[in-house]
């Protein structure tokens, strides 16, 4: 299960948070702050899942950006006798690899986007390779975002992958808005 | 003009940003977004208080503007985007969470998008505002636009009240016959997120599901994958007959079936995949058949994710797991392994964790892997990357053995020296102790591996480590000899470090530490025990010491104390800790210093263990018995038997500690055991026997029962009886692994080459001392049963001694109860297979009924070529359609004629049929057969109609604690008019508990309309899964010995019986008892829980009253039946009530709501009835209590007592009132507030001839006990009582000096009278502060100042210092919690009531109370004099 989906600059500042537990306010910017720095102690030998107290974090960098995904699969089961926590299997490279695609998604939506309106500009992949002051720009449009990442994970779970199905609502809402 | 507003507002913060920020960025603003220039604004920002400042700035303009009526919804929009931002940045933005549901209620498309999305990211599940997004979600849900719908649909799914599903629910369920995928897509999700919330809610609506898996569209059917991966999760055995469903669904999407719009770098959607792969290995799990079904289709993906991308490892990663999840094949395995050792060789570091991972599943499965990637492990285990490492010992711990467990847990304990991380220490450390206690090769290194885990996991780790460990010292193995060396190298080790300067050990190591140099030091011949105390005394005096642990450190000093020859520092601490302010420690001092002067009972008491004995006790306690008795004879209160002491704690939030060593292992079990602190407090033991004071059955020869206090019941059962065969078989194979590991080095060694780094070599060598005795030859030992594995500590099979011993001990708890337990069931079987037969005819009846066919198929619907241009949203993307098998909707049905089970069953007992719903269809009726091996529901379903119904199904819906067995969900096609039919149901208890309820549906059709619903529930009580036990007088014997869990109750008759008969009559009856032996006024029952939970009871009556004394393997199970026995026995004496005081409750606030509570509670007085509350608001009634106007409640007979718990100043007038309508009356303090007015009230009481009572709780606390006790006989200089909370209202409550009488009333109760010296009141009202000091004297000339400060913010905190002539008291140690004050209050209430306090009391406590109130008086006038 996605327990939080994380979009944070190199700096620490948060760009995008999306808790799919709740979790408390004051926590949320100590967790945050924890992730960025576990994130940024590692080198790109080192591989791509960290273990955080009992989450694990997934993370991809892009650029400046870094999107971190806390997964958390461990069921905590008394046992009677021992101290054994019932480990529930989590495919991290599944995450992994969805992150990319939403990375992806919000690639297309804001290059198809430029075509109507000047201000998006810039492909967000290939601003992530240019400079990092890229992502404030799709930061810009952070309800955007948002709806996108609804139309992809809910509670936890990736619920659609598929490009074409996941921006169909926005880009009605941009049509009608228009209009 | 709006615009123009907006227009202002937005170059606000233009106008402020560049000037206070000077960032080049927000100058650039205009440009972007508002937000925009926020982000940048904030991006630009060094410090964390320069961002706090912005945001600040930022959220009070956006106040401002959302609050502004002129705001047009866009620029809400644009607001709420904003606070998201600033809340993301984790300031809080609660002001606008209105504005965000208004926003979704009233903007347009995308304003409401935006609403609903700051809704959902603002809120939470139980957040308050949710409630009115109900009807906005609900407008939504049923509007014309789809866009609409979507969005009410992914809110739902995302945040919604649980209890209002009902509302929506139908709505949504509508919507999965919507013609847009997206729309039934979305209800899907909606409907998964109830079934995460609200599991019963949807129950109905499982046939749903299926036609959602069953849909055109790949996307509905993906999303409903969610649920049934859920709920296969939760009951796998449920969902079997959809496995060839998903197969199917598997084949087409790897066979590359699906539209390309779905592939992810030409990956044919491989999440779904993964999800499909998830889901066929739950299916599979331990499944024969099952997983036959799919082995050709995960064959096929193995073989399909052959491109070389990320997501196709994840795919082959999924697939593995699920290989190696369900029935094996061993092609598949093959396939598998090669699989892994793709991703293990890889040189991609991702690719290497997922292969490390799916090694260390898959060698649980077969050790032997390992042996084929040891040079890769022992590569990772160097890995430069800590997560590699830590991935690899996790393998590692999977894989260890007595062989190379050293090796092992020395890289585990590298790790752990170089990791911070808590989480990781805590596991860690586990994972050592564990290992270290299964396989440590010898004693030296077992107490070096522990005093590491001891010092580096110290405070953080499980205690139940520390308990394992010292119970492994005490109870010792097989050997002796090695024993007693294990303890005394333990002994010496922690010696040498205790002697170590300046290092300082985790609180836990040292607790172990002590606790075994008190045990054990004794073995040691070069140091006296003197010396030993003298460093314990050391440690206690320490600063870093806590004072747990020195309650250890002086219970270890206790146990040396004997053998010591001068007591010199014994003295010392004696002295140094009979004045500790901490009780516990006070305690063991005191505690000492007695056995101290006793030196014979000291001798016989602590120097038990030395000599290699066990020490004894008394289970039964019967030498306290004279002491008892005499207490009750002198007035004693009776002893509370442990369920109701547990009920009294479970009112409170907090409980007194009263095991102070902090040794106790687990609390419950323990009883009549002691403690391996040697010497025992627990309460469990203290006063056991109190009951009334009666002697032991000496039938039973219970006196004097000798039990060993560390016994097998807490041994691990495997162990005793397999220890020896699996060492037989380990012995041989060990050899042959050498040569195999040895072999496979070989291999290793040609296929590298003959030319060999040193560092090679060294890595050769580490891994055959890593991987010794993995060959395949162990596989055997090894599979499934890593516990299994010899123990170098094998514990010493105690059974065998207590078989050989004479005297009477208490038996291997579980072989013995096993034993007679099987016995028992013989007998029942018989009857079973009597009835069984009778079922076994019924079901092959039906089997020639019809079999049930899904009416409704998916309908095969023609490939469109017809496609909307982009953006296709609502374009359906059509699949082919697989067939579900066709029985897979329905279950086969359990049909059992009526008649002829009423038949069969005659012999059982039944309850008489209940009708349990009905409509003017059918109706359903139920009863109970209380079957000898368990409980049988039947419900019966009669039609009432001329019409026939159809699809009838009957659903239980799952409960706690109960276990539904036998064919939930049955199912009936056709019902003709007029007929009967019955569903049964087996019912299991699955943990005791006094009642449950179990609720259930029942579905059906006529006539082709609507499908109908009718609800029901059936109460089922404990009682209904209590069996006689039929056992012989010596098995109650011996089974009463086994057990530990006590429960003693002693019932009063209301009339004397004359005999004993008709006690167990009763129990024999009403609560299916089994009576086994009578004797004199003595009687042995027992019973059983189903299946198998015995528990027997001992019965006496004695005059009026009978005791009952429980014992059984569960301890809930004897405090349940003791509730439902008292329940049985008192039934008839609760008719016949004695003389009662009728109550009512004036006021229910606080104090008045904890009144009514303990009324209504069982610890209540006999004596008071609770009749009613007056209250001024309308209220109604409050939890079944009724409101009773004032005036009724003056005038009516019915009441004699009232209890005034309203403000302090309405108290003087409701006295009044109720004295003078002639009821007695409790007042909580102040009971007036001026002391002319309480002297007025005392005369009318004394003229009415009534009660009065003022409360003081604060008289019945702890601590005033213990200063109380402090303070007696001691001469006061001077002293303080510094009060702080914070403010009162003055109009209600009083003035400080009387809403603060309690404190006044502990000074006056502590030092007597008190003369007034001076007083004066800080009062600034603006602040809401006050302070009032006063200046008191006592008799003795004393000083004494007392002080009451609130104000805004205050703790409510007692100060206090008294200066004595011999010595000083600072502050009051906080005594625990004070459990029911306000119970024991009212008691002395019904003491006066009943007139059993005495006038001299009486008097004194009036007099204390006025003097109180008359001082409070003229403190006020001192500081008022205005007033």
């Amino acid at each position: 299960m996605i327990k939080f989906f994380l979009m944070v600059n190199k700096q620490g500042q948060t760009r995008l948070s999306k808790y799919y537990e709740h979790v408390e306010i004051n926590k949320r910017a100590l967790l945050e702050t924890d992730v960025i720095k576990s994130c940024l102690s590692r080198s790109s030998e080192q591989c791509s899942f960290i273990e955080y107290k009992d989450f694990k974090l997934i993370y991809r960098q892009y650029a400046a950006l870094f999107i971190v995904v806390g997964v958390n699969e461990t069921e905590v089961r008394r046992q009677k006798s021992l101290r054994r926590c019932k480990t529930l299997f989590s495919n991290e490279m599944a995450i992994y690899e969805f992150i990319h695609n939403f990375v992806e998604v919000l690639d297309e939506y804001f290059s198809r986007v430029s075509e109507l309106d000047v201000s998006f500009s810039v492909p967000f992949l290939m601003v992530c390779g240019k400079a990092h002051s890229g992502p404030d720009q799709i930061m810009f449009n952070l309800d955007k975002v948002h709806i996108i990442l609804d139309e992809m994970v809910l509670n936890g779970c990736i619920v659609e992958t598929n490009r074409t199905r996941v921006l169909a609502p926005l880009l009605i809402l941009d049509k009608m808005s228009e209009s | 003009m709006s615009d123009m507003v907006e227009r202002t507002l937005t170059a606000l913060p233009g106008l402020f940003l560049p000037n206070q920020l000077g960032g080049p960025a927000a100058s650039r603003a205009p440009f972007f977004s508002r937000l925009g220039g926020l982000i940048r604004g904030v991006t630009a920002l060094s410090s964390k208080h320069e961002e706090e400042k912005l945001i600040q700035q930022e959220l009070s303009s956006l106040k401002a503007t959302v609050s502004a009526p002129t705001t047009t919804l866009k620029m809400m929009k644009e607001c709420m985007v904003r606070l998201i931002y600033c809340e993301m940045l984790g300031y809080d933005a609660s002001f606008g969470y209105i504005h965000a549901i208004k926003l979704a209620q009233q903007g347009n498309l995308l304003e409401k998008r935006v609403g609903y999305l700051a809704v959902s990211l603002f809120l939470h599940e139980s957040h308050e505002l949710l409630l009115l997004l109900v009807n906005t979600v609900v407008k939504d849900l049923q509007s014309t636009n789809l866009v609409e719908v979507c969005m009410a649909l992914t809110v739902v799914s995302q945040i919604f009240p649980r209890e209002m599903i009902p509302a929506v629910l139908p709505l949504i369920e509508d919507k999965l016959q919507h013609s847009k995928e997206i729309i039934r897509r979305k209800a899907v999700l909606a409907l998964y997120k109830f079934y995460l919330i609200a599991p019963n809610q949807v129950q109905h609506i499982h046939t749903k599901f299926r036609k959602a898996l069953c849909d055109r569209d790949v996307g509905v059917m993906a999303a409903s994958l969610h649920i049934y991966l859920r709920m296969i999760k939760e009951n796998s055995s449920g969902y079997k007959d959809l496995t060839e469903s998903f197969v199917a669904i598997l084949k087409q999407v790897v066979g590359g079936k699906l539209p390309f719009e779905f592939s992810y770098h030409s990956v044919p959607a491989p999440w779904l995949q993964i999800q499909l792969l998830r889901i066929l290995g739950l299916l599979g799990k331990d499944d024969q058949r099952t997983s036959e079904l799919m082995y050709d289709v995960l064959d096929e993906s193995l073989r399909r994710a052959e491109l070389n991308h990320n997501v196709t490892y994840a795919i082959l990663f999924e697939c593995v797991h699920t290989i190696y999840s369900i029935y094996p094949k061993s092609e598949l395995l093959e396939k598998a392994v090669k699989c892994i050792g793709k991703f293990v060789l890889s040189p991609k570091i991702n690719l290497k964790y997922l292969g490390l991972k799916a090694l260390t599943y898959v060698i649980q499965q077969d050790p032997s892997l390992a042996l084929q990637h040891q040079i890769t492990i022992i590569e990772c285990l160097d890995h430069p990357d800590p997560i590699i490492k830590r991935e690899t010992l996790e393998l590692l711990y999977r894989i260890t053995n007595a062989q190379n467990v050293v090796v092992i847990v020395q890289k585990m304990l590298e790790y752990l020296h170089q990791s911070k991380e808590e989480y990781i220490i805590i596991n860690l450390v586990g994972k050592i102790a564990e290992l270290a206690e299964k396989y440590a090769p010898d004693n030296v290194w077992f107490i070096q591996t522990m005093n590491a885990v001891f010092s580096v996991g110290g405070d953080v780790m499980h205690p139940d480590i520390l308990s394992n460990f010292l119970r492994l010292l005490a109870e010792g193995f097989d050997d002796e000899v090695e024993d007693q060396q294990l303890r005394l190298y333990a002994v010496q080790s922690y010696l040498t470090l205790l002697d170590m300067e300046n290092t300082f050990y985790p609180q836990r190591f040292l607790q172990v530490m002590s606790w075994v140099l008190g045990e054990y030091s004794y073995l040691l011949d070069e140091e006296s025990p003197e010396e030993i105390i003298t460093r314990l005394y050391k440690l206690l005096m320490s600063d870093f010491v806590s004072s747990e642990t020195k309650a250890w450190l002086i219970a270890a000093v206790t146990k040396l104390m004997p053998q010591a020859h001068s007591s010199h520092i014994v003295e010392k601490l004696i002295q140094e800790f009979t004045v500790s302010l901490n009780t516990c420690l006070r305690q063991h001092a005191f505690e000492l210093k007695h056995l101290g002067e006793n030196v014979e009972l000291m001798k016989s008491l602590l120097q038990g263990t030395q000599n290699g004995e066990d020490i004894v006790a008394d289970a039964s306690l019967s030498f306290l018995d004279g002491f008892v008795a005499e207490g009750l004879s002198q007035g004693a209160a009776p002893y509370k038997p442990h369920h109701q002491r547990q009920e009294e704690q479970l009112s409170q939030e907090k409980v007194l500690n009263f095991e102070p060593y902090g040794l106790s292992f687990s609390s419950s079990g323990f009883t009549g055991r002691q403690s391996p602190a040697g010497i025992s407090l627990d309460s469990d033991i203290s006063g056991n026997s109190a009951e009334t004071g009666l002697k032991e059955t000496s039938s039973l020869k219970l006196e004097g029962i000798k039990k060993l206090w560390g016994k097998e019941g807490y041994l691990p059962k495997k162990e005793s009886g397999t220890g020896d065969k699996m060492e037989a078989l380990h012995v041989p194979a060990e050899g042959a692994t050498m040569e195999n590991v040895e072999q496979a080095t070989a291999r290793k060694d040609q296929a590298q080459g003959l030319t060999q780094s040193t560092e090679e070599k060294e890595k050769q060598l580490l891994a055959s001392s890593l991987f010794v005795g993995l060959g395949p030859e162990n596989t055997i030992n090894l599979l499934g049963k890593a516990d299994v594995v010899s123990h170098k500590f094998r514990r010493k099979s105690k059974f065998k001694v207590a078989q050989s011993d004479k005297t009477p001990r208490a038996p291997n708890h579980t072989s013995s109860t096993l034993s007679t337990l099987s016995h028992v069931a013989g007998v029942d079987d018989v009857a079973l297979n009597t009835l069984g037969g009778g079922e076994t005819e019924l079901s092959s009846e039906l089997l020639g009924s019809e079999p049930v066919s899904d009416s409704e198929l998916p309908s095969v619907e023609k490939l469109s070529s017809i496609s909307l241009p982009a953006p296709s949203l609502f374009a359906d993307n059509n699949m082919e359609v697989f067939h579900p098998p066709s029985s897979s909707a329905t279950s086969t049905v359990q049909e059992i004629n009526l008649a002829s089970l009423l038949e069969e069953t005659h012999e059982c007992k039944h309850s008489s049929l209940v009708e349990v719903c009905s409509d003017e269809n059918l109706s359903v009726s139920s009863y109970k057969i209380w079957k000898d091996d368990g409980l049988l529901m039947i419900w019966s379903v009669t039609t009432k109609t001329d019409s026939e119904l159809t699809d009838v199904q009957l659903e239980i819906s799952p409960v706690e604690n109960f276990k539904i067995i036998e064919q939930p969900g049955s199912c009936l096609p056709v019902m003709e008019p007029e007929s009967t039919k019955s569903f049964q149901y087996g019912v299991q208890m699955e943990s005791p508990s006094v009642e449950g309820t179990l609720s259930g549906f029942i579905n059906y059709q006529i006539l082709d309309s609507h499908s109908l619903q009718l609800e029901f529930s059936m109460n089922l009580s404990l009682l209904d899964f209590i069996r006689p036990l039929k056992i012989s007088t010596e098995d109650f014997g011996k089974l009463w010995l086994s057990f530990a869990n006590d429960v003693k109750q002693t019932i009063k008759l209301s009339e004397p019986r004359v005999a004993l008969a008709s006690v167990l009559m009763e129990l024999q009856q009403k609560l299916r008892l089994h009576v086994i032996d009578v004797v004199g006024n003595e009687g042995l029952l027992a019973c059983k829980l189903l299946p198998s939970t015995p528990c027997v009871l001992h019965c006496r009556v004695h005059a009026d009253a009978v005791a009952l004394w429980f014992r059984s393997s569960c301890s809930v199970l004897s405090d349940y039946l003791s509730c439902h026995c008292q329940k049985t026995l008192t039934e008839e004496t609760k008719m016949s009530t004695e003389r009662k005081f009728g109550v009512v409750v004036v006021g229910v606030g606080r104090a008045g709501s904890v009144r009514i509570r303990d009324l209504r509670g069982p610890h209540s007085s006999a004596f008071l009835n609770l009749v009613g509350f007056v209250s001024r608001r309308e209220l109604g009634s409050l939890d079944e209590v009724r409101q009773i106007p004032l005036e009724d409640a003056l005038c009516s007979q019915e009441i004699d007592v009232a209890y005034i718990c309203s403000e302090s100043s309405s108290h003087e007038d409701y006295i009044r009132q109720f004295l003078q309508a002639g009821k007695h009356v409790l007042v909580e303090y102040p009971m007036a507030l001026s002391s002319s007015a309480a002297q007025d009230l005392w005369e009318l009481a004394a003229q009415k001839g009534k009660v009065l009572h003022e409360e003081h709780v604060e008289l019945l606390m702890e601590e005033f006990a213990f200063l109380k006790k402090e303070v007696t006989g001691k001469e006061l200089l001077k002293g303080s009582l510094h009060f702080t909370a914070s403010p009162l209202e003055e109009d209600k409550f009083g003035f400080p000096a009387f809403s603060g009488i309690s404190r006044l009333t502990w000074l006056v109760s502590l030092f007597g009278e008190l003369s007034l010296i001076s007083a004066t009141l800080e009062h600034r009202k603006e602040d809401r502060y006050l302070k009032m000091t006063v200046q008191l004297e006592t008799q003795d000339k004393g000083l004494l100042s007392w002080i009451e400060e609130r104000g805004p913010g205050f703790k409510r905190n007692r100060y206090l210092n008294f200066q004595f002539k011999s010595g000083s008291l600072e502050n009051v140690p906080s005594a625990g919690v004070n459990k029911n004050i306000f119970l024991k209050d009212q008691d002395i209430f019904v003491q006066k009531l009943l007139g059993q306090v005495s006038a001299e009391d009486l008097d004194a406590e009036k007099k204390r109370i006025l003097h109180c109130l008359g001082l409070a008086d003229n403190i006020r006038k001192l500081c008022r004099p205005e007033e």
